[in-house]
This record gives C-alpha cells, sequence and structure tokens, in this order.
C-alpha cells in the first residue's frame, strides 16, 4: 500500500516487496496523448523529452503495413499445462492425477502425438493446430525454475534468470528496431505498462479506457465548468517529489480528458463476431485486429488473458472456463485477421510463469510447478511440436515437477531472429548459448 | 558490547501543518481544528496519544446506505467497505484504525478468493485487536484466521498431500522477502509443518468450525533454515519470526507504510535493534518511525485512496451515509477486503490517469449535497477570487495550500469571474466558482498527499 512512496513511484522506483525483482519498466514517465490517426488514447512512456505531437507524426511515418507483429498473452499465476495437453490414459497421469486427471475421451486428441489431448476448452486451437497453426511447446522453463510467481514471472519478461534486469525483452527489442517517435511499436492494451516491453531510448504505450472519461461535479457548469476543467492541468507543484507526481498525473488527465472528448468508442468493424464477456480480453483482441487493419504501425503487443489460473485448489472449477473463453478470443483473433487479410502479419504466443506440479495436491489443486505450456499461433508459424513432452515416467524433476525441454529464451532468440529478422545477441543475454529452432513455415 | 544506536527523533517545530501530516499518516485527517489541537500538545505527547488512545468509541452518527437503512457488512453487498469506512471515519482510536488497514495489505486476503464477508469481518477485527501489539502473535493468529485458511489453502495443508500455498507467502509476503533466506526445500519443509488445520462445510452457513486436527499433521521431523525438529504449525511462524533476515524485513516494509523515502541506514540498525530488544512487538517500531525526523522533512506522499475518501468525510463532519463510496472504492483504486492479490496494493498504481478520475468523483460525491445552488445564493457570494478560494478551503477544514498551489486556483478563480460579462452571471458565477473550487482544491496536489 503505501510501501515505497508515491515520491518515488512518481520518479519510479515501486518495490512490490522486499526482495522481490523490481518489475521492468519501473521508473518509465508516462504521458498520455491521443493518436488521432489511430483514435486511440495512448499513456507513452519513456522518450519524455519529445513532444507529444511528434508521435502523430512518427506514427503517420511509420505505418508500414508489412511489419511482422508479436502479440505476447499471459497467462497469470502459472497455468496447469498437464490439463492443457494431458497425456490421456497414461497411468502415471492418473495415479498422479487421482481428481484432475482428464478422461482420454474428454478432450480432442493432438494429431502430432496422439497419446497428448487437448483439453476440451482448447478445442478452438486444436482446430488451427489442424489447419498448422499452432506450435505447442509442451515443457516450456528453464533449469532450476524458481518458484514464486513474482520472480519467474520477472525472468520471463527480462528474457534473463536476472532478477536485476529492468528493460522487457521485447523493450529491448524495440530500442534496437524501433524509432523515437512511435509509441505504437511496443503497446500494452491494459491500464498500466506491461514490464515485457520496458525500453530504454524508444516510447512505447497502453491504451486506456476511452469512453466514459467525464469530470461532472455538481452545480458546475457553462463557462466557470470548462475554466475548472482546465484547471485541472494547471497544478504545477514542482517543489516536491510526491506533489508533483498529481500535479503530473492531473495534467495528463486534463489532456486525455480534452482528446476523447469526440471519441466514439467500440466499433471495430470486425467481420467475425468475437466471445460475448465481461473480461475485456475479447473486446481487447478485436480492437487490435481494427488497429491491424488501419495501417497503424504496432510491433510487440501484450494482452493478460482472462482468469486466474494459479489453481492451489478447486481447479477444475474456473481453469476451464477461463481457459475456454482465452481459446475462444484467440480463434476469432486468428479468423479475424484471416478475413482482414492479415493473417500472415501476427504471431501470438501464450505464456505463463510456470507450470504446475505434477501430483495434485489434495484440494483438488495443484502447487506450483517448474515447464508450462506454450503455444505459438498464426498462419506463418511451423505448426509442428517445439521440444518433446517429456513423459511422467521419467519427465519430472526430484521435486515432482515436469522438466523443460525447451528453453524460453530459446524461444524469444529464435522469434527475435525468424520473426523480426534482428540480431538476438543484442537483446537476450548469453543468446549463444541457446539453440535456435525453426519457428516459420 | 557496543549499544545499539538510538533512532532520531524530531526536534524541529511542531506546528500546524507538522499535526496535519501526522494525522494523515498516522490516521485518517483531522477534523476541523485538530491539526491546531495537536500541534498544541507537541510532538511527544502527540505520539503518545495516537500509541495509547482512550477505549474504543465511535463518534457521531452511525453510518447508513442510501435509504437511510443500517448497514448489513456480513451480507449486503458493498456493506463490509462501508462498514469499515464508517469506522475510520468516526474512531477515536485513528492509529489502531490506520494499523489494522496496513495490516490488511501486508497479510492481503481478497473476498474475491474467500467467498464470505463474514469472515472477512473477522479477520479485520483480529486485525483491529492485535493493531500494536507483538507481531509473533499476531502471525500465529493470522496463520489459524479462517478467510486465510481459505485464501492460501492452509486448510488444505494435510499430511498426506501438503499444499504449499500458505507455507510460500508465509516466507515470500508475511516476514522474509523473496529470496531472503529460505529455500524450496524450506517452503516444502513448513508446509509439512503447518498441517492441520481442516474445516466443515454447512449448507446454508457455508465454511464452519475451523479447527486444528492432530490426525491431519504430519509429526515427522522437519528441517527448517538449517533447525531440525517435530515443528508444528506454531513453531512454523515463530522460526519466521525469529530468523534473522525478519528484522530487515519487518523494519522496511513498516517504514514504508509511514515514510515514502527508504530509512537511512543507522535508522534501519537502530530500528531492527529496537523491535528486537522488544521481543517482535509493533508498536515500539510505529513510535519511533512516528517521531522520526524524515516523516517531518521528507517529501509528501501520496494518500491511498480510501484514507483521501475517510479525510473528507471527517472534515465535513459527515458520516457514511451512501452506498456509493463502495462502487466509487473500485474507480479510485481501493476497494476494502479486495486487494488486488496476496502482495496486497501496488503503491505505485494509486494514481494514473484512470484513478484519478476516481479520486475526482469521490470528491464529487463528498461534497455534492453541500453544493451551492447558484439560483437559491444568487447575490449572496462576492466577485471576489481570494475570499471565495479562503471559503473553498474552509469547506475542508483548512488544509495547508502550497504557493504553487494557491496561484493556480486564484488564477482560475479570477478568470472564471472575469467571465462574468452580464448582471445574471454576476450573481450565478461566484457560486459555480465556489462549487468548482471545492473540487479543484480536494484533487490538488496539496490535498492528495500529506
Amino acid at each position: 500500500m503505501l510501501r515505497r512512496s508515491v515520491a518515488e513511484a512518481g520518479r519510479g522506483l515501486p518495490i512490490i516487496e522486499e526482495g522481490m525483482p523490481l518489475p521492468a519498466g519501473s521508473g518509465l514517465s508516462r504521458r498520455t496523448f491521443l493518436t488521432r490517426t489511430a483514435g486511440f488514447a495512448l499513456a507513452v512512456y519513456g522518450a519524455s523529452k519529445l513532444p507529444l505531437g511528434l508521435f502523430e507524426e512518427g506514427i503517420a511515418r511509420a505505418a508500414a503495413p508489412t511489419d511482422p507483429i508479436l502479440v505476447s498473452i499471459f497467462l497469470d499465476g502459472g497455468a496447469d499445462s498437464l490439463s492443457m495437453l494431458y497425456p490421456a490414459g497414461d497411468a502415471q497421469y492418473a495415479a498422479l492425477r487421482p481428481t484432475l486427471a482428464l478422461a482420454p475421451e474428454a478432450g480432442l486428441p493432438f494429431a502430432e502425438d496422439t497419446s497428448l489431448h487437448w483439453h476440451p476448452s482448447l478445442a478452438p486451437l486444436a482446430e488451427l493446430h489442424g489447419e498448422g497453426k499452432v506450435s505447442a511447446i509442451p515443457a516450456i522453463g528453464y533449469t532450476n525454475a524458481d518458484q514464486s510467481h513474482f520472480t519467474s514471472r520477472h525472468y520471463w519478461e527480462v528474457g534473463a534468470t536476472d532478477a536485476h534486469l529492468r528493460t522487457g525483452w521485447m523493450g529491448r527489442y524495440l530500442d534496437v528496431a524501433g524509432t523515437m517517435d512511435n509509441p505504437l511499436q511496443g503497446l500494452a492494451l491494459s491500464d498500466s505498462l506491461q514490464p515485457s516491453l520496458a525500453s530504454t531510448n524508444v516510447p512505447i504505450a497502453a491504451v486506456s479506457q476511452v469512453d466514459d472519461y467525464g469530470f461532472w461535479a455538481q452545480n458546475v457548469w457553462g463557462e466557470p465548468e470548462t475554466r475548472m476543467l482546465d484547471a485541472i492541468g494547471s497544478f504545477t507543484a514542482s517543489s516536491d517529489p510526491g506533489r508533483a507526481q498529481v500535479a503530473e498525473v492531473a495534467s495528463r488527465v486534463a489532456h486525455l480528458r480534452e482528446q476523447l472528448l469526440p471519441f466514439d468508442n467500440g466499433n471495430w468493424g470486425s467481420p467475425v463476431t468475437y466471445p460475448t464477456s465481461s473480461d475485456p480480453f475479447p473486446a481487447r483482441l478485436a480492437g487490435l485486429a481494427a488497429m491491424i487493419a488501419a495501417g497503424l504501425p504496432l510491433r510487440c503487443v501484450t494482452v493478460s488473458a482472462p482468469g486466474m489460473y494459479d489453481t492451489h485448489a478447486d481447479q477444475a472449477t474456473d481453469f476451464g472456463s477461463a481457459l475456454a473463453l482465452t481459446a475462444d478470443s484467440l480463434k476469432a483473433f486468428q479468423r479475424d485477421l484471416e478475413a482482414r487479410g492479415l493473417a500472415d502479419r501476427v504471431i501470438v504466443h501464450v505464456w505463463s510463469e510456470f507450470g504446475r506440479r505434477g501430483e495434485e495436491n489434495g484440494s483438488l489443486g495443484t502447487d506450483h510447478g517448474a515447464a508450462g505450456m506454450g503455444l505459438l499461433i498464426g498462419s506463418q508459424v511451423k505448426g509442428q511440436m517445439l521440444g518433446e513432452f517429456p513423459g511422467l515416467a521419467s519427465g519430472l524433476d526430484e521435486d515432482g515437477n515436469l522438466k523443460a525441454t525447451f528453453d524460453f529464451r530459446s524461444l524469444y532468440c529464435s522469434l527475435l531472429e525468424q520473426w523480426f529478422s534482428t540480431d538476438a545477441a543484442a537483446i537476450i543475454p548469453s543468446a549463444a548459448s541457446f539453440d535456435r529452432p525453426s519457428l516459420l513455415k | 558490547m557496543v549499544a545499539a544506536a538510538q533512532v532520531p527523533v524530531y526536534h524541529g517545530p511542531f506546528g500546524k501543518k507538522e499535526a496535519e501530516r501526522l494525522l494523515w499518516r498516522a490516521g485518517f485527517g483531522p477534523k476541523p481544528g485538530e491539526a491546531k489541537e495537536v500541534a498544541r500538545k507537541g510532538l511527544k505527547r502527540a505520539v503518545d496519544d495516537l500509541l495509547h488512545p482512550p477505549s474504543p468509541r465511535l463518534i457521531g452518527k452511525a453510518p447508513t446506505a442510501d435509504g437511510g437503512e443500517p448497514l448489513s457488512p456480513r451480507d449486503a453487498w458493498g456493506h463490509d467497505h462501508l462498514w469499515w469506512l464508517d469506522r475510520m471515519v468516526r474512531s477515536n482510536q485513528q492509529l489502531v484504525e490506520r494499523m489494522t488497514l496496513i495490516w490488511h495489505d501486508w497479510f492481503a486476503t481478497s473476498n474475491a478468493g474467500v467467498g464470505s464477508q463474514k469472515w472477512m469481518l473477522n479477520q479485520n477485527s483480529l486485525f483491529r485487536k492485535r493493531a500494536l501489539g507483538n507481531f509473533e502473535s499476531l502471525l500465529i493468529a493470522v496463520t489459524r484466521d479462517p478467510a486465510m485458511l481459505i485464501w492460501l489453502n492452509g486448510r488444505d495443508n494435510t499430511k498426506w498431500s501438503p499444499n504449499e500455498n500458505y507455507a510460500r507467502e508465509l516466507m515470500e509476503i508475511f516476514s522474509l522477502g523473496a529470496g531472503s533466506g529460505y529455500t524450496e526445500d524450506d517452503v516444502r519443509e513448513q508446509a509439512r509443518a503447518l498441517t492441520g488445520w481442516r474445516n466443515d462445510w454447512e449448507d446454508g452457513a457455508g465454511d464452519v468450525n475451523f479447527r486444528y486436527d492432530a490426525t491431519r499433521h504430519d509429526n515427522g521431523v522437519k528441517f527448517v533454515f538449517g533447525h531440525s525438529g517435530n515443528f508444528g504449525w506454531e513453531d512454523a511462524c515463530r522460526l519466521c519470526v525469529q530468523h534473522p533476515p525478519h528484522l530487515t524485513y519487518f523494519v522496511r516494509r513498516l517504514w514504508s507504510y509511514f515514510v515514502p523515502t527508504p530509512p537511512p541506514a543507522t535508522t534501519e540498525s537502530a530500528l531492527k535493534a529496537l523491535y528486537k530488544r522488544s521481543g517482535h512487538e509493533i508498536a515500539p517500531v510505529v513510535g519511533a518511525i512516528l517521531r522520526h525526523p524524515r516523516l517531518y522533512t521528507g517529501p509528501a506522499m501520496l494518500k491511498p485512496p480510501v484514507v483521501q475518501v475517510a479525510g473528507m468525510l471527517r472534515a465535513r463532519g459527515r458520516p457514511v451515509d451512501t452506498g456509493a463510496w463502495a462502487w466509487i472504492s473500485e474507480i479510485d483504486g481501493q476497494r476494502l477486503f479486495y486487494p488486488p492479490n496476496v502482495a496486497g496494493w501496488s503503491e505505485d498504481r494509486w494514481l494514473d490517469t484512470s484513478t484519478f478520475r476516481g479520486r475526482w468523483i469521490a470528491a464529487n460525491y463528498a461534497a455534492r449535497k453541500y453544493a451551492l445552488d447558484p439560483g437559491a445564493a444568487s447575490g449572496k457570494l462576492p466577485l471576489d477570487a481570494q475570499e471565495l478560494l479562503s471559503r473553498a478551503l474552509d469547506f475542508w477544514g483548512n488544509p495547508g495550500l502550497k504557493r504553487d498551489t494557491r496561484t493556480a486556483l486564484l488564477g482560475f478563480a479570477k478568470s472564471a469571474l472575469a467571465d462574468a460579462d452580464q448582471s445574471w452571471k454576476k450573481a450565478q458565477y461566484p457560486v459555480l466558482v465556489l462549487n468548482a473550487l471545492r473540487m479543484l482544491v480536494a484533487v490538488s496536489p496539496d490535498y492528495q498527499t500529506c
């Protein structure tokens, strides 16, 4: 709550908890502006010396409708890979998971290795897999997996097992390949910056809610109201970092409010139907497809999947529905891109900070594990399994957790080199030590 | 043996400004005139009175929801939030209430996972009762608290199939900090030590009958932090508190709730020594932080959203009389009983363009029923920016404003009054401007921080 100061948070030294790694991107300045090209309000991080108007020009200039785009989808909490792609009929699986083991007939067989089956909620992805548009990674991770949510997630975000690294792996890519005036190149579809996008030099952005941004006051109207709304942005308060932070946010608020006045949100012209949900996930993907269709210069985009995957208890209750909404939305997104003729430009990467323990825990749930499940989705992906399912007989480590057969940094290096045509050595620490499996068709 | 250095004590002037800061950081802001009274006491007595309050009393009108009906905090949606907000507004034990909020964040438990307002309120009463007591006893009490047993699966943890959730967070979040002196083996061994809690489910009543069941407890020898023994659940807590990294974690984290910059190294060691010497008592450390020079001379601190709301109501002498505070809390970023995760609220996210709007809506709800009617009050207010600002400040109990904020507000008022080029505007604009000034004062950098 009050931990660390707001005063420092303004300059950005937030620490989630003592001892936890500082999230990448902590400390980047943040400003909000509306890009007229996009019709979006963007929170812009970093590059604070550039006037916001420049971004508009940068976006227009950078519009290059052939650039590849990577969409990173995070399953928060450590998703259970042994349910997502499960060893159907395996006696040891049934023994380890007396209540949670899925029956062989519950889910569709995984065409490349029929001893594995898709979770019933992932049927939409099984369909895309059948079309050669999904590469499954059944045991992705790293050796000596850290089982703290906050630490392991940080490793994935920064692309290294380094608690002190402060930039995200995609942020460092953008520092190499991006431009100083295009904040849309790294876009978090959320209320705040995603650490994996944290950059050092180039600006990146977050789309905030653009509808319903009114500032109403009882019995204030007419000219005085207009003056009042302008006055929200008039505080200076430079003498004290705590007060200055409020003044700075207030000034962004005034600017954003003005920019959003004419905004009419929600009509994306989607050629397909997305799932209806109170969760913003499907609408965010629908909006993303529309942004790509509008030719906006996106490169790396992050979205959090619906649901919470930290299933220590009653896993069967919520896991399936969250996964179903995720898979249904991702399939709609793929079909949307296909209908708009954009599917060759986008790869979706689905990840989680770790998998879960092989053995269920007696609370109808599972504890934190090691290797987990990853997915690459898109018309350009090879559609072949990356790494292998290590099996339960010899694939569990001494703690009973799935061993990784594929390193997440290997995936990052390959994506950088094969999808973004950028040398991974400049971006991923010790890049030379990781394999480069072929990811694309 | 060298005596431990003393924690530095503030000896500068202690006037209304310093008293205001103390009342906001150790409580929920001053009632009108209270800052001056506290300033007269001087720092030492002011802090002593906070640490040793009179017997608990809620002063003022009891809370109601929109229809004027009394609250049903155990049952009705949002009434849990309203119920606690009322205590923040009316309690004569302001530091106890503020510490209760700190423990709610420290041992962050969300009703999103517990699913019972009754058990959440039960936990809340535990935090209040032990707010300024002994940390080891608090940790032990939290470990067996029903809401916590549900939230982090302590009740699911048995000798046959240990559930590590509580053991991990016990060390990572509650007592030691990530990566501070424990291993994955310690997590597993502590999970074994913590086995044995269970409860029953009754249709209609839900989770009931929380109890320790020795038949579920793992009686084997456990190895924790290099010690071995047949440890039980209380031992698991004691081992954490006695483990040396706990001192640093406790002192830094507690400090961070009151002062926005980290403690100087000498202060940190003195606080650790004080905490250890006291046998892990909370009150001496809190007292030393509240008397520390940094609290009075350091930078301003953003008020947490719920503190801001409670403070506005205290300044107005207004009871909780609307259910709106519950939904507004979801926009301003601090819905009580629903912290975002087990690590609590992250203060670096208190303020952004979305939550600022939540704070604006909160200010409007605090002020709207007092808003002046330009029709009824026409002709009664002067076309005088200074006078209108002074009345707007009076509305919020005269909080101190820095010169730059005062300049911005006067600039607004002058230009808005200058727009009044017709007689009806000359009559009505001062009223509109005063209503607007109340809002602008409320969201100003000065009133949003302390």
